[in-house]
């Protein structure tokens, strides 16, 4: 049981003229969070949606618990929660998680796992009456109604409540422990950095970046501070260790990288001096998520 | 909070308990739905009360009920296993049920034959209201209960592949105009309340050819004549099931 629960392998998808995944190459571990990043229209759903087995790929390799994902007995060992619907407007909550129970030999109880989601009180609410994020929830529940080996989750927590997205994340940590694989997409980089052994960062259909939150957002810290706009920032790396970075984006804000300890932190507050300029909001801070992830994949709206 | 034992332990239900499931499903689904209930049960009954009762229409010799209720009973399945089997079946599609379902360890053979399954259901609950007004208002079946039962079951098959056929290919919506306009055509062109021979001579053979007028016609031979098996509306109908299950296992898209 070594190899990973999903490995893609130069994956190609072409739609028409246009290619959505280009040669993308990632692996999914058995009992870790691996969460799939990515502007939209990078092939994250493109990706997941070969690897359930609902689309074909134009090229390269995809293994998912050691199968072709066409095998039709991973239907009953993968879990899958799409972007939006799959269920009928008219079925009711507790009904429809009831019949996706029944067509597995050792499913969980959907009355305790309606509980855990908080959806008791709509048990018996048609579909189409239940709010968007108790809609996501109950899909949610679908996906590992059959205690599956490994679960796809297409944006869980896309327009959920601070709760409900709590109650989720709970779940994906719940279902890591209990040694599921969790396969994920999302744009929040607070919930990847927060969830995910894994982070693929994936854009225009390849990886740009991949590793663990830590070794992506690094050990690198920045020192930030403002000041008035256009400072000489070329006198003041000359000053720095070599590998510092500099540079004032937006106007009036400057940010430091490279190795941040008291030395460098000594450095720029006797440059500002010398060069008579006060630094306000002078702060050590770790790089986040989303900073690697607009650095590698832009600022420009897509 | 509740504790729940995810660990993984995977594995698909038994075959006939999965489409059984699958198969209650569907029929609520259909039970539930109003406009289905209108097409299956309610216009049915009333063409079947108000042509026996009010002499609109010339169906020949014998009681009127005798000629209505076989034809009564044909509408219905056509309603079911076409009309609302093709509805049903266009929304599941557009509302990514289908696809969803797919993701499931019920495979499609088991969603077809749990659809089947649900029509066939449905009809019997139709059969027994239908015949119960029938037998209220006279009527009196003659001829074998196996051929008729041979006919409707062939009559599912084939209208299930119209259905599906149409639900498989064309947006939802043009799925739920297409499958309304032709319930209307046939109800009127297939020897449902009035017999073909009302048709002038040159077009009363093509219709002949209609899968409903195939299942009228072979219904009303057996129970209002009494007559053995009716051949040609079996061929008739066989033929239609061969070409629209076919053609539907080729042409249908499931997202």
């Amino acid at each position: 049981m070594s190899s990973p629960a999903v490995e893609v392998i130069e994956l190609v998808k072409r739609y028409g003229g246009t290619t959505a995944v280009d040669g993308l190459t990632l692996a999914a571990e058995r009992g870790a969070v691996t969460a799939i990043l990515g502007p939209n229209g990078a092939g994250k759903t493109s990706t997941i949606e070969i690897c359930e087995g609902f689309r074909r790929a134009d090229g390269g390799t995809v293994r998912v618990l050691g199968a072709d994902p066409g095998d039709s007995s991973l239907r009953a060992r993968v879990g899958v929660m799409p972007q939006a619907g799959g269920v009928p407007p008219a079925m009711r909550c507790a009904e429809w998680l009831r019949l996706m129970s029944r067509f597995h030999a050792r499913p969980l109880d959907p009355a305790a796992l309606l509980a855990r989601l908080g959806l008791t009180e709509h048990a018996r609410t048609p579909y189409r009456r239940m709010s968007g994020g108790q809609q996501q929830r109950l899909s949610l529940a679908g996906a590992v109604i059959g205690r599956p080996e490994l679960v796809f989750l297409d944006e869980p927590t896309a327009g959920l409540d601070p709760q409900a997205r709590r109650a989720c994340w709970e779940l994906v940590t719940d279902l890591r422990a209990a040694g599921v694989a969790v396969v994920l997409t999302t744009h929040y980089m607070d919930e990847a950095e927060r969830l995910a052994d894994h982070v693929v960062i994936i854009d225009r259909g390849r990886v740009v970046a991949e590793g663990s939150p830590a070794t992506l957002t690094g050990a690198e810290r920045q020192l930030r501070f403002r000041a008035r706009p256009g400072l000489a920032l070329e006198e003041l790396l000359s000053a720095l260790p070599a590998g510092s970075a500099a540079k004032e984006s937006p106007a009036g804000h400057y940010i430091i990288e490279g190795h941040v300890g008291p030395e460098l932190l000594a450095t720029v507050t006797a440059w500002c001096a010398s060069e008579g300029v006060t630094a306000d909001d002078l702060s050590i801070e770790r790089r986040t998520l989303e900073d690697v992830f607009l650095e590698l994949t832009g600022r420009e709206l897509r | 909070m509740t504790t729940l034992d995810l660990t993984p332990a995977p594995k698909a239900a038994p075959f006939p308990r999965m489409v059984l499931a699958q198969a209650g499903a569907e029929a609520r689904a259909i039970l539930r739905n109003g406009e289905q209930l209108m097409l299956t049960l309610i216009i049915p009954v009333l063409l079947l009360v108000g042509f026996s009762l009010a002499p609109l229409v010339d169906v020949g010799e014998g009681p009127r009920v005798d000629f209505l209720a076989p034809g009564v009973l044909a509408l219905a399945v056509m309603s079911t296993a076409f009309t609302g089997q093709a509805i049903a079946t266009g929304f599941e599609r557009r509302y990514g049920v289908l696809k969803r379902l797919g993701a499931t360890p019920l495979s499609r053979t088991g969603l077809l034959l749990a659809k089947t399954l649900a029509v066939i259901g449905v009809e019997l609950l139709q059969a027994v209201v239908i015949v119960a007004v029938a037998l209220a208002l006279d009527w009196q079946p003659r001829g074998s209960m196996a051929a008729a039962v041979l006919l409707v079951l062939l009559g599912t098959a084939a209208f299930s592949g119209l259905g599906l056929l149409m639900a498989g290919v064309l947006r939802a919506e043009a799925t739920l105009a297409a499958a309304n306009l032709v319930y209307l055509v046939l109800l009127g062109c297939g020897g449902v309340i009035f017999p073909l021979t009302v048709f002038p001579d040159g077009v009363e053979p093509a219709l002949a050819l209609l899968p409903i007028s195939a299942l009228t016609g072979g219904l009303r031979a057996v129970l209002a004549d009494g007559a053995a098996l009716p051949l040609g509306a079996v061929a008739v109908l066989v033929a239609w099931a061969a070409l629209t299950l076919g053609l539907a296992s080729r042409t249908f898209r499931w997202e």
